[in-house]
């Protein structure tokens, strides 16, 4: 008999705790009254939130819903290069925001975070198998913005999205879009390396499994090892468990469990911040070979990161606005905006 | 720009949405369990008692001072014997675990190196688990005994014995609760108090104590509230003889004796013995409902206080 | 006594005064701070005293726990035996006797029916609890949106962790047995078991789930998985191991109590096994059998009192070192 003999004494104490949100012992807080309004570590998921609650306009129109959200803003945008969604001018970063081949369309895109709102209207293309690069000082609000691509927001019980996010064309906010089929299409990688507490192989082969790609798994497990770059390192070592590897190639089994379901669009966030300059580097020469076959979305704090292997950077300063959005030569070589070039040239951030 | 349809919905994905929601309904269907069971209580003891009580009037069940239910002639439902028994025990026992158990607890949260506590705390807490049954056993065979020897008047059931091994019991309530709430005030308190010149019983009594006052309180009410509610260690050591008396050392008999003596019986269906028991379940249901209550009130307050 | 009264870790920077009896000051020639003052010295030794006060509380269940360990093993000693574990109940209390068994027409007295009436009893409770409680407590953590029905839920949860057994026992006696028909049976004393440890299971298994961590359940998203494949394949393999500890702790408390099951009409002797085929037949379980015993006048009841509450100790020890086993087994990883 030990220190959790008695249930009756171990059930009322974490009852108690449970009553008591704000008792010391973290591990046993927050599972009543606790309605917090801070943005929240993805919170315990609750499918309550799988559907966003999602205002403005319910039709797929950006207009409309630029109309509503932004009256002052012009509805069309007919100077403009490319050939997708029209961008309203009220809200529109500086540089060339709208690309010709663009998969996903922000159009006005807010998101809130209880009574914060942590991004304002979101005017951004991202571009058809190439690699689209998020920077931007902390709490600038690209992370919160790669999320609302894949709909991951969605986990967080507070968050709130008004505006249009479209994937090729459709509004994934909609109400007949299920985020998990969304998910299907686009794929993720974390900042931190999150592998399974299962084998390699079974990590890998986890989303093939649960989208009912049961065929050939294990040809397709070895094809996205060989693609991650991770084969020729854990070959014989199928079986071991993911968490053995080190923290670079954790994180090249989560971009191999990433593609392994053939997804078009991966999203990236901070996938090399935790790893240590060797790691980085094979993750970045990585994600340019990813870029051939994917269309590839990255966060990245890391400047020179950004101009190393992407085609376009958005870039987001303080409050969660979307400054500038340009080619990333363009963007590192003459910004239109002053205070991207101050970021750039690290005066701030 | 790539607009070749794409299909994103719920029907057109072989996504088990369907297996999905029926996890939730079923998942959903188990936390229900829970209020069913606080409804059923609440129906089932409300049902006996209403029965009970077209038999015996309200007036006599809580003022009368005579617990006889089986005279043949003349029965007499008096609750107040029983409630008696209950607070002697009661009483009793908190006299034995408050100051034990928050001694304890100011032992293991300000003096004790963590080894120490590491061993003590999980030893004490293993009186918790052990079956109550077993509590009655140790009552006739060793405290009875000894209190016989210290006050021979004392009887083979005494309510004495009844209290010191329900207080024995809920020693780790008082001391394990009480000890959560005192680790949780932060070092910051102390600091400034030991920065000012105080002692180590200083700091103990009057800084660590009261910042962690009500949840100390409401280890106490959950500690009471076990006592009210113990069963089988009274019934083996306090007995079955229903009586208002200040002897500790005389036979009483609890609320909860008293549902053993009728369960172990066979009080047919429908006999006023089956339904008394249903009345005083309920009295039992409602006091512990109070403290329970009364146990997270003081916590809540407590939450105020230090946010 | 020996100890620490300035090892406490949670004061571990400043402790700089000595509740010892010595003089603590730094001043030794008597000229300048008082640091020996006669009210510091009389704080130190009301200090000293207070702690020798705490120390004996905390020594008081420490003593009753021994106490309450010999007392039970001493009175068993000698009165348990492998006869005492395979054989049926005596109303005669000569039969208990080991020294008897060669004469004894009847056969030695033990508790056979009772141990497999408890294991019995504990097995179909574990299956309800794992169903009900693992479930509820996936809905509370992993489903519930935050509103005021899910608050009220787990107030309500916690409320009844505080419901006196007894009264589990009445419930059982009138939904179960009566309205339900069920008899006194093994499914009634089960049902009314499980929904007493139900609470506490509850509230530990949703500590397991909780401390999964949501990088797992990211990333199963971030691949399509659904919400139900995602609590299968990864929240429920990572919080097995707690919450089968949890439930093992539980039942360990179910196996010993009394009064829900008297309530529901546990018969007090048996002289057979329940019948597993016959769902309405009655049951016998240990600690109704031991209750039983220590009623009983005679003295030699007393010892086979004690041989029970023993082979009762002895189940609940195992059971605890297997969730013990299974939570340090567990614990190592990760």
């Amino acid at each position: 008999m030990s220190d959790q003999t008695d249930g009756r004494l171990a059930g009322v104490r974490s009852a108690l705790l449970s009553i008591r949100p704000n008792a010391n012992d973290g591990s046993l807080t927050g599972t009543s009254g606790s309605s917090n309004t801070e943005p929240p570590e993805i919170a315990a998921a609750s499918s309550e939130s799988e559907s966003v609650s999602r205002q403005g306009s319910g039709a797929d129109s950006s207009a409309s819903a630029a109309a509503s959200t932004q009256p002052d803003a012009e509805t069309t945008t007919t100077s403009e290069s490319g050939s997708g969604l029209a961008m309203p001018a009220g809200d529109k970063p500086l540089g060339s925001p709208r690309v010709d081949n663009a998969v996903i369309e922000a159009r006005d895109l807010d998101v809130f975070y209880g009574d914060t709102q942590a991004l304002h209207g979101i005017n951004m293309d991202i571009p058809e198998k190439e690699v689209t690069a998020l920077i931007g000082p902390s709490g600038c609000g690209k992370s919160t913005f790669l999320r609302s691509i894949n709909r991951m927001n969605d986990l967080i019980d507070v968050a709130r999205v008004e505006g249009d996010l479209h994937f090729h064309g459709k509004n994934v906010y909609e109400d007949d879009v299920d985020p998990v089929a969304l998910r299907r299409k686009i794929g993720m990688v974390f900042q931190k390396p999150n592998p399974f507490p299962k084998s390699i192989f079974d990590n890998v082969a986890y989303g093939l499994r649960v989208q009912g790609k049961d065929d050939n798994v294990e040809e397709n497990v070895l094809t996205a090892l060989e693609r991650a770059a991770l084969l020729d390192e854990v070959e014989d070592q199928l079986d071991e468990s993911g968490l053995d590897l080190s923290g670079g190639q954790q994180q090249r089994l989560c971009i191999a469990r990433a593609i392994a379901t053939d997804p078009e669009v991966i999203l990236m966030d901070e996938p090399a911040s935790a790893l240590d300059p060797v790691a980085t580097s094979k993750i970045e020469d990585l994600v340019e070979e990813l870029a051939q076959e994917y269309t590839v979305a990255i966060v990245t704090h890391n400047m020179q990161q950004a101009a190393r292997i992407s085609d376009k950077t958005a870039v987001f300063l303080t409050g969660g606005h979307l400054v500038e959005f340009d080619d990333t030569s363009k963007i590192f070589e003459n910004p239109e905006s002053d205070r991207v070039e101050d970021y750039i040239t690290g005066k701030f951030g | 720009m790539s607009t070749e349809p794409i299909d994103l919905s719920r029907n057109g994905n072989d996504v088990g949405t369907i297996g999905d929601r029926l996890a939730r309904y079923i998942f959903f269907g188990c936390a229900a369990v829970t209020i069913a069971t606080t409804l059923a209580i609440v129906l089932v003891l409300v049902n006996g008692a209403t029965d009970f009580f077209s038999t015996v009037s309200l007036t006599e069940f809580f003022t009368g001072t005579d617990w006889s239910p089986r005279a043949a002639d003349n029965p007499s439902f008096g609750v107040l014997p029983l409630v008696w028994g209950t607070l002697m025990i009661t009483v009793g026992s908190a006299l034995i675990a408050i100051p034990i158990g928050t001694l304890t607890a100011i032992y293991l949260s300000e003096y004790a190196s963590s080894r120490v506590r590491r061993v003590v705390k999980p030893t004490l807490e293993i009186l918790a688990g052990i079956p109550t049954i077993v509590y009655g056993f140790f009552a006739l065979s060793f405290i009875t005994p000894i209190l016989q020897q210290i006050y021979p008047g004392t009887g083979t059931f005494n309510a004495a014995a009844g209290a010191i091994v329900v207080g024995v019991m809920i020693i780790p309530m008082v001391s394990s609760i009480s000890e959560d709430a005192m680790s949780s005030v932060p070092d910051s308190l102390r600091n400034a108090a030991y920065g000012l010149g105080a002692t180590k019983f200083e700091v103990s009594t009057q800084v660590v104590l009261p910042a962690s006052l009500s949840g100390i309180l409401a280890a106490y009410v959950l500690a009471i509230s076990r006592a009210i509610g113990e069963t089988m260690a009274v019934t083996l050591a306090a007995g079955a003889l229903a009586q208002v008396t200040m002897n500790p050392f005389a036979e009483i008999q609890t609320m909860t004796a008293y549902m053993v003596e009728i369960g172990t019986g066979d009080a047919s269906v429908g006999s006023i013995g089956y339904q008394s028991l249903f009345a005083i379940g309920l009295t039992l249901f409602a006091m512990t409902f109070l403290m329970n209550v009364l146990s997270m009130w003081i916590r809540s307050r407590y939450r105020e206080e230090y946010q | 006594m020996s100890t620490n009264t300035d090892t406490s870790t949670t004061t571990t920077t400043t402790t700089t005064t000595s509740t010892g009896g010595d003089p603590d000051g730094f001043d030794p020639d008597g000229n300048g701070f008082d640091f020996d003052g006669s009210s510091i010295k009389r704080k130190h030794q009301l200090g000293t005293i207070f702690l020798g006060l705490c120390f004996a509380a905390t020594m008081v269940g420490i003593v009753a726990l021994v106490a309450l360990l010999a007392d039970v093993l001493l009175e068993a000693r000698g009165w348990l035996t492998w006869e005492f574990l395979t054989y049926p109940p005596s109303q005669i209390a000569e039969n208990y006797v080991p020294s008897n068994y060669g004469d004894l027409a009847t056969g030695p007295g033990g508790m056979y029916p009772m141990i497999i009436g408890s294991i019995y009893l504990i097995i179909m409770t574990a299956i309800f609890t794992l169903f009900l409680g693992v479930g509820a407590a996936i809905y509370l953590e992993e489903y519930a949106p935050d509103s005021s029905l899910t608050r009220f839920i787990e107030a309500n949860i916690a409320n009844l962790a505080g419901v006196p057994s007894i009264v589990y026992g009445l419930l059982g006696l009138a939904v179960f047995v009566r309205a339900m028909q069920t008899g006194a049976s093994l499914i009634a004393g089960a049902l009314t078991l499980t929904l007493l440890i139900l609470p506490i299971v509850i509230v530990q298994s949703q500590e397991s789930l909780r401390a999964v961590p949501d990088s797992m359940r990211q990333a199963s998203y971030g691949t399509g998985a659904t919400k139900w494949q995602t609590i299968r394949n990864v929240v429920l393999p990572e919080a097995v191991p707690g919450i089968m500890t949890g439930i093992i702790l539980s039942l360990s408390r179910a196996i010993g109590e009394t009064a829900p099951i008297l309530m529901v009409g546990a018969a007090t002797t048996m002289f057979t096994p329940p019948d597993l085929t016959d769902p309405t037949g009655s049951f016998g379980a240990m600690p109704m059998q031991i209750y039983e015993w220590a009623k009983m006048p005679e003295a030699e009841f007393q010892h086979v009192a004690a041989a029970g509450i023993v082979v009762l100790l002895t189940i609940l020890l195992l059971m605890n070192a297997v969730a013990i086993l299974i939570r340090n087994k567990y614990d190592k990883r990760s």
